[in-house]
């Protein structure tokens, strides 16, 4: 049998595979370089960069929920300058395709962001984060606001040639309004989804488990409601879908891809099981020929329903 | 980096709700540290859902030992696991406790089920003289796997000093020389701020292991931040700890 062909296209971007390991979830690369081989990843969105350094929110950060959890890191970061300097260098002898993922307070910030990281040759695309439900500027109050998503992608591409790829919250009603929009104002994909708000606390104290009292709640707890979006978007709008939402094994992975997906990004599972990626990737290869699949990019929205 | 299934060994109760599992290891022990910890799951699903780090309590060939106290339904399922069964191990990770200092004596301070990496560090320390203080709520608490010169403290004195910790190390510092004497410190993270506070003035060397939720324990998902004093962003309790100078965090 010929070998299998996994790469799909994201707008102009050929990924070799549709695997993407989700901003947040593996900071820069190098450390869980230790346990996988990220040459063979479809491709890497880095932690959220922002203009300048973010410390992050203090302890607790996590916290454990039912097939879930919840974190309120709140983008800690190193900023541009010292991702260019002391990150990119690393990333670029990876040889994965690397998506930066930006963070910002203002649409201002984006667009700069977006200068200064644009002429980074390693860098293949943007991934702007209007969702991230822990800040308290920025993040979720774009994520929330159409015209200021709209204006979001307007204004980053108007600066960039590369894909830009709008990770959308799903803590409003109605996705795949949002997606419309980022693609009238020339996105090139939506990234869906990213955490839903949500808290927990501790019986005997009366006290909230994470200080933010707050987090963004991940995990499989939160998958059937990411297809949900996935599968909106996909009936409504024309516009390539990134599925993100509780993806732990390959199996996941294909119903996403079946619902919409053209590809993913897991995020979770990496902390529990940082080789979930290549895992992923061979369960993947042994589904497409069970099921004489020769191009994986045939599963994409190949729903019955 | 290891990361595999690894096979039961022996789980044995110490003392009351405290139990020492001990899970056959595929790799050479030899270079494992005192004060490096694994992250280990401990089930096949996803409940619990997260791994649970817990430090290195004792290597003996190709077994390695933790301690632990059923607190919760990570440890709770642990408890339940007979030799033959397995659980899945990461690590090593973190940093040890550095015991190439010159130091001659070497005090050792457990709160609670904060005693557990100790019986690693004691096999470790060679040609020191030792002293251990063992603080806890109660005598149900008490142990002495892989201990030496005990002294135990107790909320409720059912058990060695009424009182904690700090009140024993108040007694064994007057009779040490403070600049020939390390102190190594695991527990809950009161006991650490009182520490803290009590050494405020004295010139002895004390290193803390703490303790965090955690997520993956190798770096990626910041969820253990720990603030250092006169260093404005926060550093990682699993990467860049679990021990430290106590003088120089934030507790």
């Amino acid at each position: 049998m010929n070998e299998i062909d996994l790469s799909v296209n994201i707008g102009s971007l050929k990924l070799k595979n549709p695997v993407m390991l989700a901003s947040g979830t593996v900071g820069y690369g190098n450390e869980i370089s230790e346990f996988t081989d990220l040459s063979k990843i479809g491709a890497i969105v880095t932690k959220s960069i922002s203009l300048k350094p973010r410390k992050g929110n203090p302890p607790q950060r996590i916290t454990e929920t039912p097939s879930g959890m919840l974190n309120a890191i709140g983008l800690a970061n190193v900023g541009v300058e010292e991702f260019i300097t002391h990150k990119i260098p690393f990333l670029k002898k990876i040889n994965s395709t690397l998506i930066c993922n930006i963070a910002a307070s203002s649409i201002e910030e984006y667009i700069e962001c977006v200068e200064i990281l644009e002429t980074q040759e390693t860098i293949k695309g943007f991934e702007i984060n209007v969702s991230c439900p822990n800040v308290k500027e920025g993040g979720l109050i774009f994520g929330n606001d159409i015209n200021a998503v709209g204006r979001i992608t307007e204004k980053v591409r108007a600066k960039t040639n590369k894909p830009i790829i709008i990770k959308l919250s799903p803590n409003n009603s109605n996705i795949s309004d949002y997606a419309e929009v980022v693609k009238k104002e020339g996105g090139d994909a939506v990234s869906a989804i990213n955490t839903l708000v949500g808290t927990a606390f501790d019986i005997y104290s009366r006290k909230p488990k994470i200080k933010n009292i707050t987090g963004g709640l991940s995990g499989p707890a939160i998958k059937p409601v990411a297809l949900a979006k996935v599968l909106e978007i996909s009936r409504k709008v024309d516009i390539p879908i990134i599925g993100i939402g509780g993806i732990f094994d390959w199996k996941d992975a294909v119903e996403f891809m079946i619902v919409g997906a053209s590809a993913f990004q897991i995020g979770t599972v990496n902390f529990v099981n940082p080789r979930a990626s290549l895992e992923i990737i061979e369960g993947l290869k042994k589904y497409c020929e069970e099921t004489s699949i020769t191009k994986i990019s045939d599963l994409i929205a190949s729903r019955i329903i | 980096m290891f990361i595999d299934d690894c096979v039961v060994a022996s789980n044995t109760k110490i003392a009351e709700n405290t139990f020492l599992i001990g899970l056959e290891v595929p790799f050479s022990t030899e270079k494992l540290l005192p004060g490096q910890f694994f992250n280990i799951k401990v089930s096949n699903n996803s409940f619990p859902l997260l791994r649970r780090p817990f430090s290195i309590s004792d290597v003996i060939e190709n077994r390695i030992y933790f301690m632990y106290k059923v607190v919760g339904e990570g440890t709770s399922i642990i408890s339940k696991k007979v030799k033959g069964e397995t659980l899945n191990l990461l690590g090593p990770l973190g940093n040890s406790f550095n015991i190439d200092d010159s130091f001659s004596t070497a005090i050792i301070i457990g709160g609670g089920i904060g005693i557990a990496p100790f019986p690693f560090l004691i096999k470790k320390l060679v040609n020191k003289n030792i002293q251990v203080l063992f603080g806890m709520r109660s005598k149900s608490e008490a142990h002495n796997y892989g201990l030496v010169n005990i002294n135990y403290s107790s909320d409720d004195g059912s058990i060695g000093l009424h009182g904690n910790v700090i009140d024993l190390l108040d007694v064994e510092l007057k009779n040490s020389d403070e600049t020939k004497t390390k102190i190594f410190a695991c527990g809950p993270n009161a006991m650490f701020r009182a520490l803290q506070k009590y050494l405020t003035n004295k010139n002895v060397l004390c290193e803390a292991s703490m303790e965090s939720a955690m997520a993956c324990g190798f770096g990626i998902c910041q969820g253990c931040p720990i603030e250092f004093k006169n260093n404005p962003s926060y550093n990682l309790i699993c990467k860049d700890g679990p021990v430290f100078n106590i003088k120089d965090i934030v507790i």
